[in-house]
């Protein structure tokens, strides 16, 4: 897996979560209704201005954006064929500007301080009993779990190749979901032998 | 509801979570005509079907926390804040209401047979649900009209059918090789 996340500390680093987070979404509502051609140039040029401030590094990270590209080639392509280029140049440059911003927020934050920062918004959940630090459980039990599966897969696969000597595919998908089934009662089990998942207070 | 049937509960949304996400990072296969077909939205579907509303919709919403956090979890790796603003941010917007609509769908039509009833439920869920948000964010955020973001959005409806029949496949292999593991009908 590419992380976007930098490992090697820059200034950016050191400013809270909230703020970052928070001055996005005023960035992007401020953007999001404008179509002037010169603004989204600018917000472009400053996000590039960003990444040159955050070192060699980040300028390296605009490469992961590749994804991107053919979407928004279509999207220009659409608006070229309807006769608008400028309102296709507006709409590129202001996804591309605002999700360049994005992905330095994502660069610039570890992961567990970003689940701080938004644990006020998850504190609601209470109310149908699940408690903020069982999410942070949940998303931590998530990444653990991504690796196991590709594991059990592999090894579904290995064995349906030694019987038939072709690729397993799309076929071992129902033995696959019975197999993650068996795993996830396992850990259940286990999380419930330790105490339990972190409970709401309801007092 | 005993102690063992909550941790239960949390570790399945967890592990559907995580199965949306492997999806994504599957090498994508494509369709005839050149149309990819990336099975992260099959994850969405089957985690409806398979977990029920409430915890699809949870399976689901715990994977875009995930993603939003900045992991690299939606095919082609992408992943972070980023993501929702990009020209797909309605899809993804839209992907938790997609996994509800299917699991109730599944449960409300506990006493049909599998096979069709999840092809139902992850072809409303997963295209009927999803395709007016992914279509309205599109013309939102990519500034075209709603019909040409619609016809944006149409090339992805034929592998989008092939998937909710897979997911219609794996549900009813699923439910005859060991039923408890059909959660929405539990």
């Amino acid at each position: 897996m590419i992380s976007l996340y930098l490992a090697q500390r820059t200034w950016a680093h050191r400013l809270p979560a909230w703020l970052k987070l928070g001055a996005l979404a005023i960035l992007s509502l401020l953007v999001t209704p404008l179509d002037s051609l010169p603004v989204m140039m600018a917000l472009l040029l400053a996000a590039l201005v960003l990444y040159a401030a955050l070192g060699r590094e980040a300028v390296r990270q605009i490469a992961l954006l590749r994804p991107l590209l053919p979407l928004l080639v279509i999207l220009f392509a659409f608006h070229l064929w309807s006769g608008d280029a400028r309102l296709g140049a507006v709409s590129v440059l202001r996804i591309l500007g605002i999700v360049m911003i994005a992905n330095a927020v994502t660069m610039t934050t570890r992961m567990d301080e970003m689940m701080d920062a938004i644990e006020p918004l998850l504190r609601p959940l209470a109310l149908f009993g699940v408690a903020p630090r069982a999410v942070a459980l949940m998303v931590a039990m998530m990444i653990r779990f991504v690796p196991l599966i590709f594991a059990l897969w592999e090894a579904l696969n290995e064995a349906y190749r030694a019987r038939t000597g072709r690729r397993g595919g799309w076929r071992l998908l129902a033995p696959f979901c019975i197999q993650t089934l068996r795993l996830s009662n396992h850990v259940a089990e286990a999380l419930a032998a330790r105490g339990g998942a972190p409970r709401a207070n309801r007092r | 509801m005993n102690a063992i049937t909550r941790e239960r509960s949390l570790v399945q949304i967890a592990l559907y979570a995580a199965i949306i996400a492997a999806m994504g990072l599957m090498p994508k296969f494509e369709l005839p005509f050149g149309v990819p077909i990336t099975s992260q939205s099959m994850g969405i579907m089957l985690a409806g079907v398979m977990l029920g509303a409430w915890r699809g919709a949870a399976a689901v919403a715990l994977f875009l926390l995930a993603v939003a956090l900045g992991a690299p979890l939606l095919a082609g790796g992408r992943g972070g804040i980023g993501v929702f603003f990009g020209p797909s941010a309605g899809f993804l917007l839209c992907y938790p209401l997609s996994a509800f609509v299917a699991g109730l769908l599944m449960q409300g039509l506990r006493s049909r047979a599998v096979l069709p009833s999840a092809f139902l439920a992850a072809v409303v869920g997963g295209i009927l649900v999803l395709y007016p948000f992914g279509i309205a964010g599109l013309s939102l955020l990519g500034g075209l009209s709603l019909a040409d973001a619609a016809k944006a959005c149409l090339i992805f409806i034929p592998g989008d059918t092939v998937k909710a029949v897979l997911v219609a496949l794996i549900a009813q292999t699923v439910a005859r090789g060991l039923p408890e593991a059909l959660l929405s009908r539990a």
